[in-house]
Parts: C-alpha cells; structure tokens; sequence
C-alpha cells in the first residue's frame, strides 16, 4: 500500500501577532518539539501556534464544551476535563511544559493543581491577574473593587474565586517548594515590563515560570 | 445546502475467493460481503470513510430503499449532505461483518460444503477479523487509505483496531461510546445473554435452521438483557418510571408496567429478524476483544504503532461503556504521544446516546471532521 500523502489535518499557522498578548509572551518560553499541556486551553489558540511553529507534541484542557468544539474545529489534541479533579491519568513528568494562562484564579483546588502540574510537568507556566496593580489598590483605596482588562468582571459575577497578588503567588511557592525561574509582568497598555521592575505594584498580569525545588 | 438524507440507496456485494484465515483458527475458504456507499470517490481516493456496525447493526448506515422507504440507515441522523458525517465531502462506506445476518456471509449462509447453513459450523469471528475483511472490501475498491474510520460501540473497537492493524491506512479514528476490553460485568451480561439462547429448545446446538425453527424466546431474552444495558436508569425514569399498562395492579406476571411492555416489545420485534447465531458470534467478538493483551496489557504500548490522530467520544450517562472506559483508551494514547481529543456528551440516554442526535455531539464530530484533509 501506499505511504500516506495527504495531511491528517487543514491546519494552518497563525502569526505570532494574532495571538493574545500574553499567550504570546508564554509561546516565547516554549522551544522546539516540546510536550506541552495547556490548562483550561480556551479555543485552542496558543496550541494551534505551537503546533505549527514549533512543532510541539501537544495537548489541551478544558471543560467547556463549546470551547472543547472550538478546538476541534481547528485541529488542536483537546482533552476535555475538569481540572479541578486534578490531572489523573497523566504520568508524572511526561511534559517539558504545563500551561496554565488566566485560570488559576477560577479554580478551587489551588494548591493541588500547581502540585500536580509539577508533577506531569518538568516546568509550569502560570499567568494570572495581579490583584495588587497600582490601579487595583487605587480602586480599592476609592472603595471600590476593582475592575480593569485583567480583571474585567463586576463582584457579582465574576467567575473568579481567588484573589491574590505576585508577592502572594511567591509565598505560596515557597510554601509548596516551588521555585520561580522566571517573572514576566505587563501593564495595563500589554507592554512588557523590564525584569528588575516592582510587578507586585506595576503589572496587572504577571507570568511565572515554575519547577520543582 | 440544507441537511437531508442521502436518498434511495442499494446493497451491493462482494465476492472474495482468497481464504480467510481467523484469529480463532477457523478458515473461510470463500465468503461474501454486503455494502453500501454514499457521497462520491474522489479522483485521489482520499476521502473514504468507513463506518463500522455495533451488535445489531448493518451495511445500512444512512439512506432508505426504494421498494423499502421506511427502512431508514441506523446512523442516518449522522450521515448525509450535511450531516455530521457529511456526504458531500466524505466516500462512505458500511458493510455489514463476518458473521452477520443482513446478507454477508454467516451462520444462516450456506455452507458450500455441506448445501447446508453453517450453523453451529461456522468459525468464531474476532474484531481482528472483520477488520481483515473489511480491508480486503477496501483493496477491491482501490482505497488503500481511510480518511476516517468510525464507530460506536463494537464499531468503536473496530476504528481503534484499524490503527493498530493497518496503521498505515488510516489518518483519523472515531472512536465513540466504546472501551479497550470488556469489564467482567459486560462479558456478564453478554454471557446471560447467550444462556437464553443456548437453553432455549429451539436452539438445536445452533443448526436450528435444519428444523425450520429460530430460538425466538432466546433470542427475545438477550436482547430485553442488552437493551437494559443501553438505557439509563435516568432515561427509563423519565420515559417509563412506575406507569402501569393498565392504570391499576392485576396481580399477574403479564405486562403490569410500560418498561416490561417495552421491552418485551423490542424483543419479539428484535427476534423476528436477527439471527441468533449471529447473536453469540457478535457478543463473543465483544468479549474477546482486548488489543492490550499481547502486550502484557499495556494499552499504551498497544497503541505504540499507531499513526491516525484520534478522537474519543463519551455519553455521561453510559454504564455500559462508561466515560471512565472511553478515558483509558485516551491516557493510553497521550501516553503513547498519539495525538488525540477527547469529549465527553452531557446526555441522559445511556449507551443509545450515541446513535441519537444531541447538539453538542453532533456539532464535535462536525466540527473534527470539518478539518480532516481529504
């Protein structure tokens, strides 16, 4: 028989423009063929990148079902699964990297996802929004809650449920043996800020690189 | 284009003088299959898909007949111009297994040895089996790769052994409502399932045909058993809870509640048509099914020679094929570094889900047939 000719799949590459600011800054990380695990992947987009660019052998995350067919409909490995029931299933140090952009604020089992992406991957990558941005504290200094791109919804409907800050992040490394190789932050204009800035007042999303201690 | 069904279509069939050699031992000297086809070939031959039957299914996937139009395909709702599985884009194929009963060679066949029907003669038949067959069908019709191969249930375990018999023939496995082996409790059912036939007097050690009877109650039984297994307990709730036949108790053992009328019903009507050696050989298939065996039961390992890409689907509500099943084939793929989605349907009725339409299911398999090359 014949040796497969056609392509698996009509795939086609994004340029690194038309990705989300800081899935591209997160993408800048990833090098070649890496396994890579995205966590709660949304529409597949940074892992439609990577594929194509950088050839990864990667798969996603994420529980929504219409956001699983999004996926799909790009040709991005989508497991659907609800992270908060930990990665089961998945040997432990199987990824060179576990992506987590924007949701470790939504979940509720904080501690133990970290863990356990630390355990199925040799690195972690956590983005998030930083709660003690200059613009935050001034709002709660108003007496309000605050309200920005990074955090864009109202008390009363905001699907986040932790609230917390780089200098918190960095505590709760400590606590769980976790060392930061990497700080990235950006304002509130998406520009990056240089690495011996204070992020804890000046980012309002921070990006981490993590491994094991 | 709106949706629509693919129209009148004919069986056609095919003759294969080459032997057959079986996983069991067993040797089918010349045999026949039965088959359909809807949508067009392409000039390349890269867009077959193959669509594998579960226990009672057949060739007849979609479309009806023309001196038949209420014989409507059992996956007709998935196949078509504009269906998930769209004919506009997609060469589909159905055939119906070894073994079966709708026309290609098995039990009821005669037996060119004897000018009898096999009967009790004919060999078991494995997965491993069908799939050899139906790649022969494929050789004859010059395809010598699949763009897809599907199936739910048994038909899913079909797609999964494509990849790991002809890896090279296949770019894309569906893989829906199905699990790598049988759990202790499913061969339990199908073991219930075939005591009801082979005790039932009218089996004749399975040459029945030679007295000009069927094991009717048999038959009747096994499938009132697997249709249990294919409901919800949600599903039948809602569709029969405790509703009496006749509004009040009669104190009898004739139909007292709507859920014995219905299944009673589905097994007189499943009775009339299928073949109960069909039956057994379709259930046994099931249980030996188990591509991680030579491999010390390692699935991943089993997948190691894979080349598709894969997609599993899962029915909440399934107990017979449970979500839990359908994730141990994909950990074993992410294991073996196959590239592989997986979904699991929010959907109440049971194993039957994934012949019915639902939303979500139907625009996922949209939507990763959408982006498969042809």
């Amino acid at each position: 028989m014949s040796t497969v000719m056609t392509p698996d799949t009509n795939e086609t590459a994004q340029p690194e423009s038309a990705l989300r600011f800081d899935l591209a800054a997160i993408a800048r990380w990833v090098q070649p063929e890496e396994r890579v695990l995205d966590l709660g992947c949304g529409d597949g987009a940074l892992l439609a990148y990577l594929s194509a660019t950088k050839r990864v052998v990667g798969y996603g995350i994420e529980n929504d079902v219409n956001r699983v067919i999004a996926c799909l409909d790009r040709g991005v490995n989508v497991i659907q699964s609800n992270l908060d029931q930990g990665l089961a299933g998945f040997e432990d140090g199987f990824f060179d990297r576990v992506i987590m952009s924007q949701a470790l604020q939504a979940m509720h089992n904080t501690q133990g996802i970290l863990q356990e992406m630390l355990r199925v991957g040799r690195e972690a990558v956590v983005s998030f929004p930083n709660f003690a941005f200059w613009k935050h504290r001034k709002s709660i200094l108003e007496g309000r809650m605050p309200v920005s791109e990074s955090l864009p919804h109202q008390w009363f409907n905001t699907p986040n449920i932790r609230f917390f800050t780089v200098a918190d992040f960095t505590t709760l490394c400590d606590l769980l043996d976790i060392e930061i190789l990497e700080w990235m932050g950006f304002d509130d204009q998406h520009q990056p800020l240089p690495p011996d800035a204070d992020l804890n007042f000046l980012a309002t999303l921070a990006i981490a690189r993590l491994a094991r201690r | 284009m709106a949706v629509r069904s693919v129209g009148v279509v004919s069986p056609q069939r095919m003759v294969f003088d080459e032997p057959l050699r079986l996983k069991s031992g067993g040797v089918l000297p010349r045999y026949e299959l039965v088959y359909e086809t809807y949508g067009e070939l392409n000039a390349a031959k890269t867009n077959a898909v193959l669509v594998c039957h579960a226990l009672s299914g057949s060739h007849h996937v979609a479309g009806y007949y023309e001196d038949d139009p209420k014989n409507i395909g059992w996956w007709d709702n998935f196949v078509g111009p504009g269906k998930p599985l769209d004919t506009r884009k997609f060469f589909v194929i159905g055939v119906n297994n070894l073994g079966g009963c709708y026309g290609s060679t098995g039990p009821k066949s005669i037996d060119p040895e004897t000018g009898e029907p096999y009967g009790s003669r004919f060999p078991f038949v494995t997965v491993e089996d069908w799939v050899e067959a139906q790649a022969r069908l494929a050789d004859r019709l010059g395809i010598s790769e699949f763009a897809a191969v599907i199936g739910g249930s048994l038909g899913g375990m079909q797609a999964l052994s494509w990849a790991l018999q002809y890896p090279e023939r296949v770019r894309h496995v569906l893989a829906i409502a199905t699990a790598p082996k049988l759990s202790a409790q499913n061969i339990a059912f199908n073991e219930v399932a075939r005591q009801a036939i082979l005790t039932d007097p009218d089996f004749h050690g399975g040459d029945y045909y030679r007295y000009g009877v069927v094991p009717k109650r048999g038959l009747m039984l096994a499938r009132m058993i697997g249709h249990i297994t294919y409901l919800s307990d949600d599903a039948m709730a809602e569709k029969f809870g405790r509703a009496l036949k006749h509004g009040a108790f009669r104190y009898s053992y004739d139909v007292e509640f709507e859920i014995e009328s219905y299944l009673r019903y589905q097994g007189e009507k499943f009775s009339r048509y299928f073949d109960a050696n069909t039956y057994l050989l379709t259930t046994r298939a099931l249980d030996y099914y188990d591509p991680a065996a030579e491999y010390g039961g390692d699935l991943a390992q089993a997948f190691a020679r894979a080349q598709a890409r894969f997609f599993v689907l899962s029915f909440s509500t399934d107990w017979r094929f449970s979500p839990a099943r359908s994730r141990e084939i994909v950990s074993a793929l992410v294991h073996s570094e196959k590239p592989v989605s997986y979904l699991e349907i929010e959907s109440k009725a049971g194993h039957d889900s994934f012949l019915l339409e639902h939303p979500h299911y139907h625009a996922a398999v949209r939507a990763y047939l959408n982006q498969v090359a042809v």
